[in-house]
Parts: structure tokens; C-alpha cells; sequence
């Protein structure tokens, strides 16, 4: 019975690895290059243990720890260092990283229909999720092996082979938890979305408790799974528990997952559905309507999400006068010849990151239209006296909208926090003015998105890729000494970095009308072409 | 009403249309056949404006279905086989959305379709099945008033019952003078409920007229019981084949006559004579063009 209940999963697994070889293969090195490049940059930065020192200082503050988690201050090496302001970090990003591919391969499948399909072959009831799980840990135990390799042959004093392998392990250990957290989210939520939605939340909720419990009673931070990746203190007091309770409670939801799969049909989720509406809503009447009544939770998660950005940045600012003061990585970003304050010059590099996380909302907007197209749900709309025009301009009006909304909450974010951390705070219009500036960057982003819809669609997801790229070279940029053809290949690099800079429209307004321009032009050339579907 | 004249497409080297010309006149039903694959989507899409056409003409209400979409659109009801709606809308929000789009306050009669396809407005559009999804779509062009309706094998989704509904709902609209351009591969539906029919195959029309037209090209089955045995029939039967106590032959519609004359003179007992039905006509077609159905 229990074999039959699992015929074929090696045979499932091996299709998901074939379906992701690239996918897959990306996360890795991505996940991979980014912790390896980072030891040397601090080696180059912090020679001699008194700068270390300084630093540890520095970061001995309430704000970093909520933010980055517990560490080895007393003994700061380049080992303790990493492990402090990096593990963490990386392990959200696998988190988020787990959580898609299994999402991808649980509910997605099942909602398009293809599981159906898979299960109408002799396949077992159980094979799809148990592939799933067996490829959650694949991925698990590559993501250790390529991380904790990779940092051991870095071949740096402090980097030692016990603590590297742990490094890898409290990633691949998370990869097996939150693998388990969107398995079982994955039998609860009935679609993609939803399943997605509930591990991310369970993701940034263990992050916050964490966050939360590391500055007032670190014993509580076991209670959460990040908790767990800090506890390890690699490469200081190497502490091997943690990944064992993360190998323990990822079969703990393994379990769950089965035992709740076992008790829905397919198809089905066990969170109750409600009744909807009879009749819409009366605003519901334009496309434009539409396009807003899709994508509300959407707008919500998001914008409460940028909120909490907003504040998490600003909390930092009341300790951030003296965090510059002993940074040398920082002052070598900023300028010591300005009258600002130190903490005004910080100022503009939260504000373009924050802008640039702000403009992910947006630029998924404008990809929904795409979706739709692709799912054949433009057709019934265009189907009624309903000109492409009125379509395109109800997406591409909703994006700058939101853009706008997602820049205003992720300043009142920040200027709420600023104003009740610090003794000397900003007016909030210098903060409003400085991220809508940065609106700019992220119209032309909007722009040529519209322009790819219009042309290329299939050419849409390269956004991302210039997003990615704006974020290393405008965040890294000076730190790495990037040359400026590079740097100015980035809209964001162009936004003045007010209130370190006077504030030049020039640029502004240079921006916002290519945008129009690339955007307008995609609006003719959507009128044009055959839609897909 | 709607006419297209030699409407061709490619879809990059593939040819997916060549040289479709139709026309359906006010009031008539218009039965669009064609096996999977054959071009009617793509033909219909052109008409929605969606597609553009590579070339040649297609108008309706004498206007040009991709400069004049909008305008076209405000008196046209289309309705798809597959219909994709939003997952977290309900059936009435879709409705009601739809209706609106058409600039109308509400739909017209909602609750009365909606009784007469027995569609729970409530549910959300995920938890719909295929047939369900095709309601909320029926329901929307039935309740929109509109002069034409296009639609693209609507009841591939629907169990025998809805289907009787949706006939009836079709005649309804015919006695009312509208309009209805109905692709399908249920040729007994067409057979029903169609003035003209089209037979597209490979993206070419191969035949289009009315059904009587249509007939006259193909063979009528006879089944005869005779006294004497029946002789000399091979000059006209295309197929012989003996039942108990008595023969049935297919002969060409035209020359009936003749064979009924020959016949008379053994002594006939029983007669029937079947008209041949649209499968029989589409059958015959695929043959002829040697398309290889078996």
C-alpha cells in the first residue's frame, strides 16, 4: 500500500530537476557568488583587528541586531564578521528561494491542472509531494556543499573548515525548513499565490520575531526557524545543534505535509473558502477598476511590506551617527567635507535602495498584464467595446500610481521611525521629495516595460535583470570603484541623491520623459500586434 | 451583417488561413464547421479583432473589425469554448463587469438566465468546472442585447440538458432577428440549429452554402424490401449492402429519380429514404479532398 502510494517519485524527481536544471543552477551560483565575494571585500576593508574592533562596536546596537541578527562581537574576526552580517541575510534569500521552486512544483502543478494529469498515469498519491521533498533536499545539501566549500577555499585564516561547512549547513538547513514551511503551506492554500503568500509570511514573520527576541530574550529566538541560523555562530563557537532541530523540524512538516494531504481532494485547499458577491461592486465598471480589483491584496501585502522597510530602515538612523563615525567602509562612501550631518549624507543611500525595493511593485503590475494575455483573459475583455488603448493605459496608469503610493509609504515609513528614534529628525517633505525623485529612475524602468509589452513581450523579463543591475552597481558601486560608463548605465544613478545634492531637475525631468517616451511607444505599437493566448 | 473576403493569415511561415471569405446575413444562424485545428479560432479572432489579418477584407456591420473594434463591439457577444476568467472574481461580479464594459447599467435579465442555466452567481470563477465557466460566458452574451453573437463551440462544455437550454435560447435569438455566427464540431447542433453552413479544413473554406444546397451534393441512403429480388442496381448504388430481406444503397441526391423509377418495378414492399446528415456531408468532403479521416 505505502509503495504504491509512492511509485515514481524518484522518476518525478528527476523530471523537476531536468524542468530546473537552469532555474535551479542560477539560485545556486547567484546564492553561491554572493557569499564568497564578500570575506575578501571585508579582508580589503578591515586589515588590522583594532579597525575590526571599531566595527564590532559599531554594530553593537539594538537597530543592527534586530536587523542582521546576534554575532561575535568580542572576538570580531573576518570569520565572526561574515557570519554576523551575512548568514542571515543569505538565508532569507534561500528561503525565498525554496519557497518558490517548491511552490512551482506543489500547487502550481495542481492548479493548472497538470497534476491531474501526473496522477491519472500510475503514479502514486504521494510521489508529487515526496518529489518535491527530495528535491527540497537536493537543493538543501548543494546550497551547503557549493557555500561551504566555496568560503573554506577562499583559504582565509579565520575561515576554517569546521565553521564553512556549518555556514553551508545553516543555509542548507533553512533550505529544508522553509522547504517543509511551503510543502505543507502548499496542501492549505489552494493556489500558487496563496501558497506563496503563506510561507513568505511564515518567512518574515520568523524573521521579525527573531528580530524582535534577539534584542530583548535571546532564548526565545529558538522558538523561530531563523532564530536557529544565528544560534549556530559559525566560525566563533561553531554550535552544530541548530541544524540538527532544523533537520528535525523540516521532517516534522514533511510529515505534516503528507498527513494533510491525505485528508483534501485534489484540487482543493483545508483553509475555508467564503461565499463571493453575487453582483460586483458598482465601481467595478472600467478596466481600469479591474485592473485595481485584481491586484488590491496585492497592493496591501505590498504596501505594508514597504511600510515595515520604511520603519526597519529608519529605526536605524537615532544609532546611526555613531555607526558612521567607525565605519570606515561607509566613510569611505560618504563625503567628510559636507556640512550636512553625517547622518543626512547616509540618508541618500537607504533611500535608493528603498526606492528600488519600491519599484518591484510596480513593475509586477505592468507583468500582470502580460499574465493576462498569456491566460486568454484579455480577449473577453476586448471582446466588449473595449479599445487596446483603454487596456494598456488602465495598466500602465495603475503602475504609476502605484509607484507613486509604494514611494510615499516606504517614506512615511521612514521618516515615522527617523522621527521617533532620533533627537534631530528630517522634515518629512525632504524625505517625500528625495524618494519621489527616485521615481524618476523607476518611471523609465515602468517605460520600458510598456515599450517591451508593446513590442516584445516575451522580452518583458529583462526589467528584472536591470533592476538586479541597478541595485549592484548604484549599492556596490562606490565600494567596489565600478568605472562611471558602468554606474550611469543605471536610471538610478542619475536621480540627484538629495539632500547630499541640490536638488537638479534636469535629470528628473530627462528621465520621466524618456519613460513617456518609451512607454508611448509602446502604447502604439500594443495597438499593432496580434495578441497571444 | 459580417462578410470577410479572402482573409488569409500566417502565424510567421505557417499558414493558418488562405482565401476565407464568408457572409452571414441579418437573422440567419451561421454554422461554422471544421475539425481541431482547422482555423476557426483564428478566424473568429480575426473577426474579434484580436488578430490581425494578413490580408483581405472582414467587416461587420460594415466596419472593419480591426480599425472599428470598439464600435463593432458594442452590438457583438462573443462567447469562447474555453473560458478563462479571473480566479477571484465570482460568476456575477464577471457578469455584472462585462455588462458594464458594454457601457450597459446592468445586464438585462440577469437573474432570469442565470435561473434558466442554473449558475450559482456566488461561487468564486477557480471552483467553476469548464461547463460552469461557459455559463458565466453564455449568460454575459445573452443578457447583453446584442445584434450579432459570436460563438466559438460554446456547449463543449455543457451536459445534454444545458445544451437543449442553450438551443432554445439560440432559436429565441433568431426569432428576434439577431444574428449568430455558431462554430462547432457537434454537427448535430448544427445540423439543428443552422440556416448556412461553412466547412473550413487546412484554413481554406471548402464548401459554404445551405444545408439543402449542400445536400444536393451528397447521397441520400435508401433502405428498399421488394417482392423480387432487386437487380441492376450498380449503376447508381456507391454502396450495396444486404439486411434481412431487403438492401440499402446510398445514390447521388440528383439521380434519385431514376433510381426510384427503376425500383418500382419489383414490386416494392417498404421504402425509406434518409436525407444525408451533415456528418454524412462532412465525411464525404474529407474523403474527396483525400484528408485522410481514417
Amino acid at each position: 500500500m505505502k509503495e504504491q502510494a509512492s511509485r515514481h517519485t524518484l522518476e518525478l524527481l528527476r523530471f523537476y530537476l531536468r524542468l530546473d536544471r537552469i532555474r535551479l543552477g542560477i539560485w545556486l551560483v547567484a546564492l553561491t557568488f554572493f557569499t564568497v565575494i564578500v570575506p575578501p571585500a571585508f579582508l580589503g576593508l578591515y586589515e588590522s583587528d583594532q579597525e575590526r574592533q571599531l566595527m564590532a562596536e559599531t554594530m553593537e546596537n539594538p537597530a543592527m541586531t534586530a536587523m542582521v541578527g546576534t554575532g561575535a562581537l568580542d572576538d570580531y574576526t573576518i570569520g565572526a564578521m561574515t557570519a554576523h552580517q551575512m548568514l542571515l541575510m543569505t538565508a532569507v534569500v534561500a528561503g525565498v528561494m525554496i519557497i518558490l521552486l517548491v511552490t512551482r512544483h506543489t500547487r502550481t502543478d495542481e492548479e493548472d491542472g497538470r497534476t491531474e494529469l501526473i496522477r491519472a498515469l500510475p503514479v502514486g498519491r504521494r510521489a508529487g509531494v515526496q518529489a518535491a521533498l527530495l528535491y527540497t533536499i537536493i537543493t538543501a545539501v548543494l546550497l551547503a556543499l557549493f557555500t561551504g566549500f566555496g568560503l573554506y577555499a577562499l583559504q582565509i585564516d579565520t575561515l576554517d573548515f569546521e565553521g564553512s561547512l556549518l555556514y553551508g549547513a545553516a543555509l542548507g538547513g533553512t533550505v529544508l525548513v522553509f522547504g517543509g514551511v511551503t510543502a505543507a503551506a502548499a496542501q492549505l492554500a489552494d493556489t500558487g499565490r496563496g501558497t506563496i503568500g503563506l510561507s513568505i509570511t511564515v518567512l518574515l514573520g520568523a524573521y521579525v520575531f527573531r528580530g524582535v527576541t534577539d534584542v530583548t530574550n535571546e532564548t526565545l529566538s529558538w522558538l523561530s526557524p531563523l532564530g536557529w541560523v544565528s544560534k549556530t555562530d559559525a566560525y566563533s563557537s561553531n554550535a552544530w545543534l541548530p541544524i540538527l532541530v532544523m533537520i528535525a523540524a523540516a521532517l516534522a512538516l514533511a510529515v505534516a505535509a503528507g498527513i494533510l494531504q491525505e485528508r483534501r481532494d485534489l484540487g482543493g485547499g483545508l483553509l475555508p473558502h467564503r461565499a463571493g458577491k453575487a453582483n460586483a461592486a458598482s465601481y467595478l465598471a472600467h478596466p481600469a477598476a479591474l485592473v485595481f480589483r485584481l491586484q488590491r491584496t496585492a497592493l496591501i501585502t505590498w504596501g505594508v511590506g514597504m511600510f515595515v522597510l520604511g520603519v526597519s530602515y529608519g529605526s536605524v538612523l537615532g544609532d546611526m551617527e555613531a555607526f558612521i563615525e567607525g565605519n570606515e567602509m561607509m566613510a569611505a562612501v560618504l563625503d567628510p567635507t559636507s556640512d550636512l550631518s553625517m547622518t543626512e549624507q547616509y540618508l541618500p543611500m537607504l533611500i535608493v535602495v528603498m526606492s528600488m525595493m519600491a519599484a518591484i511593485p510596480p513593475i509586477i503590475a505592468i507583468n500582470r498584464m502580460r499574465g493576462e494575455e498569456q491566460k486568454g483573459r484579455l480577449d473577453p475583455i476586448l471582446a466588449r467595446p473595449v479599445s487596446r488603448e483603454t487596456v494598456f493605459g488602465s495598466y500602465a496608469g495603475y503602475a504609476v500610481l502605484n509607484m507613486l503610493l509604494m514611494l510615499t509609504v516606504v517614506g512615511s515609513g521612514l521618516f515615522a521611525a527617523a522621527a521617533a528614534s532620533m533627537d534631530d529628525a528630517f522634515p518629512f517633505t525632504m524625505i517625500w521629495q528625495a524618494v519621489l525623485a527616485y521615481g524618476a529612475a523607476t518611471a523609465l524602468l515602468l517605460g520600458l516595460s510598456l515599450f517591451l509589452q508593446g513590442f516584445f513581450p516575451r522580452l518583458l523579463p529583462l526589467v528584472w535583470g536591470y533592476l538586479l543591475y541597478s541595485f549592484v552597481v548604484v549599492y556596490l558601486g562606490s565600494l567596489f570603484q565600478f568605472p562611471e560608463w558602468v554606474m550611469n548605465l543605471s536610471p538610478f544613478a542619475h536621480v540627484p541623491d538629495y539632500p547630499v545634492e541640490e536638488m537638479a531637475f534636469l535629470p528628473i525631468l530627462l528621465l520621466s520623459g524618456l519613460a513617456l517616451l518609451l512607454g508611448g511607444a509602446g502604447w502604439a505599437g500594443f495597438r499593432k500586434r496580434d495578441l497571444e493566448g | 451583417m459580417l462578410k470577410t473576403e479572402h482573409i488569409t493569415k500566417t502565424f510567421g511561415s505557417f499558414q493558418a488561413l488562405q482565401d476565407v471569405s464568408l457572409e452571414v446575413n441579418e437573422g440567419e444562424i451561421f454554422g461554422f464547421i471544421g475539425p481541431n485545428g482547422s482555423g476557426k479560432s483564428t478566424t473568429i479572432r480575426i473577426l474579434l479583432g484580436v488578430l490581425q489579418a494578413t490580408s483581405g477584407r472582414a467587416e461587420i456591420f460594415g466596419k472593419d473589425v480591426w480599425k472599428d473594434a470598439v464600435e463593432i463591439h458594442k452590438h457583438l457577444a462573443y462567447v469562447p469554448g474555453d473560458v478563462h476568467l479571473w480566479p477571484n472574481l465570482t460568476g456575477g461580479e464577471v457578469i455584472d463587469l462585462f455588462a458594464r464594459l458594454r457601457g450597459h447599467k446592468k445586464p438585462v435579465d440577469k437573474d432570469k438566465w442565470l435561473e434558466r442555466f442554473d449558475l450559482d452567481p456566488t461561487k468564486k470563477c477557480r471552483t467553476y468546472s469548464k461547463g460552469n465557466r461557459q455559463k458565466v460566458a453564455l449568460v454575459s452574451a445573452f443578457t447583453s442585447q446584442a445584434d450579432l453573437f459570436i460563438l466559438d463551440e460554446p456547449t463543449s462544455g455543457l451536459d445534454p440538458l444545458m445544451e437543449r437550454v442553450f438551443q432554445e435560447s439560440i432559436r429565441e435569438l433568431s426569432r428576434e432577428g439577431k444574428s449568430v455566427l455558431l462554430s462547432s464540431h457537434i454537427l448535430s447542433e448544427v445540423e439543428k440549429l443552422c440556416d448556412r453552413v461553412a466547412i473550413i479544413r487546412e484554413g481554406a473554406i471548402i464548401e459554404t452554402g445551405s444545408l439543402e444546397e449542400l445536400r444536393h451534393l451528397t447521397r441520400t441512403q435508401l433502405l428498399v424490401e421488394a417482392k423480387q429480388p432487386v437487380t441492376g442496381l450498380e449503376a447508381w448504388a456507391h454502396e450495396l449492402e444486404e439486411t434481412d430481406g431487403g438492401l440499402r444503397i446510398q445514390v447521388d441526391t440528383e439521380q434519385l429519380d431514376e433510381v426510384v423509377r427503376h425500383l418500382a418495378g419489383f414490386g416494392i414492399t417498404k421504402l425509406e429514404s434518409a436525407p444525408p446528415t451533415l456528418e454524412d456531408l462532412f465525411m464525404h468532403h474529407y474523403e474527396r479532398r483525400g484528408g485522410g479521416a481514417s
